[in-house]
């Protein structure tokens, strides 16, 4: 039963257009689904969905098999979610941020004032418990919010572009308190930091203009992509040009050759050979994320195609 | 398996909303305590002054009922700033408080907020007021009524902000209505004739005729002070519905 099921799932605000189309899918309830796309795809309004903050305009999603729009008071029970621009209120200290929202949550005062030193150990604030919020670093006051929902002992959680603005040290100890998590959780990541679904997640949907293009582990992802390899080099397009595959040209002056396993290492060795520099590398999420939204995020650096 | 908890605090619900929006800000800014003990008596001493004394009781009266009624328009400012700048109020739908049960926390933080004055003016209303037990049993559920239709305004309003500007804008409008066009700091005769009809659009005229007839400072006749319960008590009674049933808890 601990399985999100999604169908046919369409947001359309007011009279404009759809923010989300037809989503449909069904993956396990546990580990990390990170769920990626550029700003504006839908994924802040499939989180609110079924995070029960939003209604849908059609379609249905179940998780643990309890109806998400129709039992919204059921489900909430067993999630907790840290929206896309939360931030711990200015005035509160980190301790009261999580006891409030604890007592919300219903918990005895003591029994909320015991969870919150705990999560606030197990996600390293225990120094900034009594300072304003107002005081604490962007990467602490993430923290105060995501111990927040931690300390509520819900199974689910939704957290919505969590690491967005930290800097990197503060990023990947988020990431680390995540990985911490997932044998106890299940999270419901948004994120447009393909190397942070890469790194967290176990199953990633890619979602662009309202629809759902990709879902799947890496190595699934990896298998929609004909072309599996990355080479990266300085020399021209005649020594490195690939019989399948694509080439481009960056503003930095680098080739970059998109090809075949096979193809990939006539290239390298025709290039060792003339002993030119080069890189290979297989496909990141980056790559596969390009691939499948059809639009590179750096048009401006690998944006002319120049053979295929 | 974490423990999923069947039965929930409610006291806990109603606590943490009294704690984040009255006790915390409060402790952690004393200053707010100062402002807040201030807020009613600018127009009351104004009015004091003005009248030479001879309206004190009415403005006692009527600064408990403005007092009452910025509770409503502050809850609708304050739950607008922790949903839109803090995002607050969607953390706390996903969970299990009920729209009923924030509403109703967030109701009693704002008499908590608003205690310090209401105290004062209490003590005011002892020493200038001579009226009956029974009038001030009158002003109290008077105030009660009005602190329902008031809250539950601000709450259903709260729930159509989506910017702090729009609060803004809610706030200024609904101050206007309730605050500026109802007599509640001097009787209504003193509002030429034709406004007058004016300022029975607001619910506040009506709160305003029932305690200066309780307290003995103006007289109306009882079906009058009876058209009066009647309109607050259904004005509140509609507005409490439409708080528990149309605010926006999940949005569209």
């Amino acid at each position: 039963m601990e399985r999100l099921e999604c169908s046919r799932i369409a947001k359309r605000y007011g009279r404009g257009a759809y923010a989300l189309r037809d989503i449909s899918l069904s993956i396990p309830a546990s580990g990390i689904f990170a769920l990626i796309g550029r700003n504006g795809a839908g994924k802040t309004t499939l989180v609110r969905i079924l995070a029960t903050q939003l209604s849908a305009t059609s379609g249905s999603a179940h998780i643990d098999g309890i109806d998400v729009l129709r039992q919204a008071q059921k489900l909430r029970e067993r999630i907790a979610s840290v929206p896309q621009e939360a931030r711990a209120v200015g005035w509160l200290t980190a301790r009261q941020s999580m006891v409030s929202y604890l007592l919300w949550r219903g918990f005895g005062y003591s029994e909320a004032v015991e969870k919150a030193s705990r999560a606030a150990k197990q996600l390293g604030i225990v120094g900034s418990m009594d300072l304003p919020n107002r005081m604490l670093s962007g990467g602490n006051k993430r923290k105060v919010l995501v111990a927040s929902a931690v300390a509520s002992g819900a199974r689910i959680l939704f957290l919505d572009e969590p690491t967005t603005g930290l800097d990197p040290i503060s990023r990947k100890e988020l990431w680390d308190i995540l990985m911490s998590l997932k044998g106890k959780h299940f999270i419901f990541l948004t994120t447009h930091y393909l190397e942070e679904a890469e790194y967290l997640a176990d199953k990633i949907g890619i979602l662009d203009g309202g629809r759902l293009k990709a879902i799947g582990t890496m190595a699934e992802l990896r298998k929609m992509v004909k072309r599996h390899y990355i080479i990266r080099t300085l020399s021209d397009g005649a020594v490195a040009r690939p019989v399948s595959g694509t080439l481009t040209r960056g503003a930095d002056g680098h080739y970059q050759i998109s090809t075949t396993e096979s193809e990939a290492y006539r290239i390298s060795k025709k290039l060792i050979k003339r002993g030119i520099k080069f890189s290979m590398n297989p496909l990141t999420l980056d790559d596969i994320f390009y691939y499948i939204v059809k639009k590179p995020i750096d048009a401006d650096d690998y944006g002319k195609e120049e053979s295929r | 398996m974490l423990m999923i908890m069947e039965k929930r605090n409610r006291g806990s619900q109603i606590l943490a909303s009294i704690l984040v929006n009255a006790i915390y800000a409060m402790v952690n800014y004393p200053i707010v305590l100062i402002s807040t003990l201030l807020a009613p008596f600018s127009l009351l001493i104004v009015i004091t002054f003005v009248s030479h004394g001879a309206l004190l009781p009415i403005a006692i009266g009527g600064a408990l009922i403005m007092t009452i009624i910025g509770a409503g328009t502050s809850l609708q400012q304050d739950l607008s700033h922790l949903k839109n700048d803090f995002k607050l109020q969607d953390m706390i739908v996903s969970s299990p408080t009920t729209a009923r049960m924030y509403l109703a926390g967030m109701a009693a933080s704002e008499i908590i907020y608003s205690l310090p004055a209401l105290l004062v003016l209490a003590a005011l209303a002892g020493l200038y007021i001579s009226a009956p037990a029974i009038a001030f049993l009158e002003i109290v559920a008077v105030l009660a009524v009005m602190f329902v239709f008031s809250v539950s305004l601000g709450f259903l309003l709260s729930t159509f902000t989506s910017d702090v500007v729009q609060s803004w804008a809610f706030a200024g409008i609904v101050s206007t209505v309730l605050s500026a066009l109802p007599p509640v700091y001097y009787p209504i005769s003193y509002i030429p004739q034709p406004l007058q009809y004016l300022a029975y659009l607001s619910p506040a005229t009506y709160a305003a005729e029932i305690l200066q007839n309780a307290i003995g400072a103006v007289t109306f006749s009882s079906y009058s002070i009876a058209v009066d319960w009647l309109v607050i008590v259904a004005i509140a009674a509609v507005m409490a519905f439409l708080a528990i049933r149309k605010s926006k808890w999940r949005e569209d």
